[in-house]
């Protein structure tokens, strides 16, 4: 009697079993709708013939990778069924078969009916076509980017950062700084170009002092008035509590400008990308920038839109990136935006 | 008087003077006059509470006492040594508990013990500081997830852990919930008979003042000046329904020239 009230109770859906099932359920029908439009994708390049005479080497290896990504995304339905983690899974599902349309259509209309120019819109196997052929060069460019970025960031990051602190702190150094920073903060870094790759010994640090100028800047400001509108009172406390100046500043001030640090570096880093392009395009001989002007003037869109799509993945990588961090150092903030 | 002070530790409170202390601000130019010629001795382990309309100078006097400022005229001496700045010997707990938000709490009270260099041989005592005022099961909680109350004993906390002589008290409870006040009252003089130190309570609430202290100075408006010193004698722990005390409050009350209203 017992095992049959039992086995009654554990059959009768409870609430969160309902909702984990309707869940699953959810997750699998957006797999599988997003599987079947990748699936159309691939079969609509690989079995409609692309325009006569056109010559495009891989459009095969498109159609293989629309299949695969067709095939990652119903697994990725199926695991769903199993694994409640994977749930979230079916909030791409929207996306991607969204995405799926326009990669249909961008083929439809480039490299079946051709009924865009060449060689200013390639179809998307001849991107795939870059990325694959011309790997070599487009990660010595990412590399050469990332050292330069990397090092220009870092260097105005924290000369900006220990400025900001000395202005907010000290009124000699606030003095003195504060003018200068004021006549010279706002001119864009882009500015200082002509100047800077002649009074450099090369060009690469000629554009880390461009990056950092223009990191530097905001974080600058930044840091400062996150230093400058620090409540008293929390000087008090510590002060009373037998706090050292050393104290106040690193383990006071410091802390409590941290969000506007942040913001700072946030719009450092957006300064940072533009800066580091400009400076590619115009005397760097390397990296992503230069690459993207040295495709433009051999006519090379697809390499270009190639090495533009690896650039966004970068910036919006680095973003996510300095996001997470901020994240993890201000867990004591209510309220942050997530990105 | 000997019921009103802590007898338990004689010695762990300081002596406090306050000696024709005058106190002005710098307006836009124009001297403002704050505090007019006041001088308060104040026992070891003494529990003195300052009553005043709001806005009467009340705080600047305990910044004066905590080494925060300095006077324009007159002295303060601790011990019978001249104040001269900031020490954890005087601690504050301030009205708002300005906790610091990207603390936990355990780290905001280690603050002072962290400030002196003293959290590697001391870490018990923070742990102590917060069984004494009840958190303890919140030493890893944010500020922001505290109530007001919860937050005001954490703040009290901090100051306890540096084993202060003179706590300075600057209406602490002002923004707390009647009923949380009323038992974070009781609260403060536990902890007061127990730890022994000396305690400076500012406040514009009479019950409070009569409810804690074994003093109360009446302050006049500002510029302010000493009006009256009542000595409340009654052993703790006190009743808010003892009729001395209500005695008491109508002779505040006439001091203040509201007689009228009781």
């Amino acid at each position: 009697m017992r095992s049959a009230a039992a086995g009654e109770a554990s059959s009768r859906p409870t609430p969160a079993r309902t909702f984990l099932a309707r869940s699953a359920a959810r997750s699998l029908v957006g797999g599988l709708a997003a599987t079947a439009a990748w699936l159309g994708v691939a079969a609509l390049t690989a079995f409609w013939p692309d325009m006569p005479e056109s010559d495009w080497a891989y459009t095969g290896d498109f159609a293989i990778a629309c299949g695969a990504l067709a095939f990652a995304v119903a697994l990725a339905g199926f695991a769903g069924v199993r694994f409640a983690g994977l749930h979230r899974v079916h909030r791409l599902s929207p996306w991607l078969i969204a995405l799926a349309l326009f990669f249909a259509a961008w083929e439809a209309v480039t490299a079946k009916f051709g009924l865009l120019p060449l060689p200013f819109f390639p179809p998307p196997q001849a991107i795939l076509e870059v990325v694959i052929d011309d790997r070599a060069l487009l990660g010595t460019g990412v590399f050469a980017s990332f050292r330069l970025l990397a090092t220009g960031y870092f260097l105005g990051a924290a000369v900006g950062f220990v400025t900001g602190v000395a202005i907010g702190w000290s009124r000699l150094a606030g003095y003195w700084i504060h003018p200068v920073l004021r006549f010279i903060g706002p001119l864009p870094a882009t500015a200082w170009l002509p100047l800077a790759f002649f009074v450099f010994p090369s060009s690469f640090s000629a554009s880390i002092f461009l990056i950092a100028l223009a990191t530097g800047f905001p974080v600058t400001v930044l840091t400062w008035s996150g230093v400058a509108g620090v409540n008293s009172a929390y000087y008090d406390i510590a002060r009373t509590l037998g706090a050292s100046q050393r104290f106040l500043v690193l383990k006071v001030a410091v802390p409590a400008a941290m969000p506007h640090v942040f913001v700072g570096l946030f719009m450092g880093l957006g300064n940072s990308f533009a800066v580091l392009v400009v400076a590619e395009m115009l005397g760097v001989k390397a990296g992503l920038g230069w690459y993207l002007q040295w495709a433009q003037g051999w006519a090379a869109y697809a390499n270009m839109y190639a090495a533009l799509l690896i650039m966004a993945f970068l910036c919006s990588g680095l973003i996510t990136a300095l996001f997470r961090l901020r994240d993890r150092l201000l867990s004591w903030q209510k309220g942050l935006v997530r990105w | 008087m000997v019921a009103a002070t802590a007898t338990d530790y004689p010695d762990r409170g300081s002596t406090l003077t306050i000696r024709d202390v005058s106190h002005r601000f710098d307006l836009e130019g124009q001297p403002l006059p704050v505090l007019d010629r006041i001088s308060l001795q104040v026992g070891r382990g003494e529990f003195v509470a300052l009553l005043g309309p709001s806005g009467c100078g009340k705080s600047t006097l305990l910044r004066l006492v905590a080494g925060l400022d300095f006077p324009s005229a007159g002295s303060l001496l601790t011990e019978g040594k001249a104040i001269e700045g900031p020490d954890p010997s005087r601690v504050v707990v301030f009205q708002d508990p300005t906790l610091y938000p990207w603390r936990t709490v355990w780290s905001n009270v280690a603050l002072g013990l962290e400030a002196r260099g003293l959290i590697r041989t001391h870490r018990e005592r923070v742990e102590d500081a917060l069984r004494l005022v009840g958190l303890t099961g919140f030493a890893n909680a944010y500020p922001h997830q505290l109530s007001g109350g919860m937050a005001q004993r954490a703040a009290l906390a901090r100051a306890l852990v540096n084993d202060p002589k003179l706590l300075i008290l600057d209406e602490p409870l002002g923004q707390l919930d009647s009923l949380t006040r009323i038992t974070m009252q009781s609260e403060l003089v536990s902890l007061w008979q127990r730890a022994g130190f000396t305690a400076l309570l500012v406040t514009h609430d009479l019950e409070e003042a009569l409810f804690l202290a074994g003093r109360v100075i009446v302050l006049s408006q500002r510029p302010a000046h000493i009006k009256a010193e009542i000595v409340n004698t009654r052993p703790y722990p006190r009743h808010r329904g003892d009729p001395h005390l209500a005695e008491l409050r109508h002779e505040v009350f006439a001091h203040l020239g509201l007689a009228a209203a009781w």
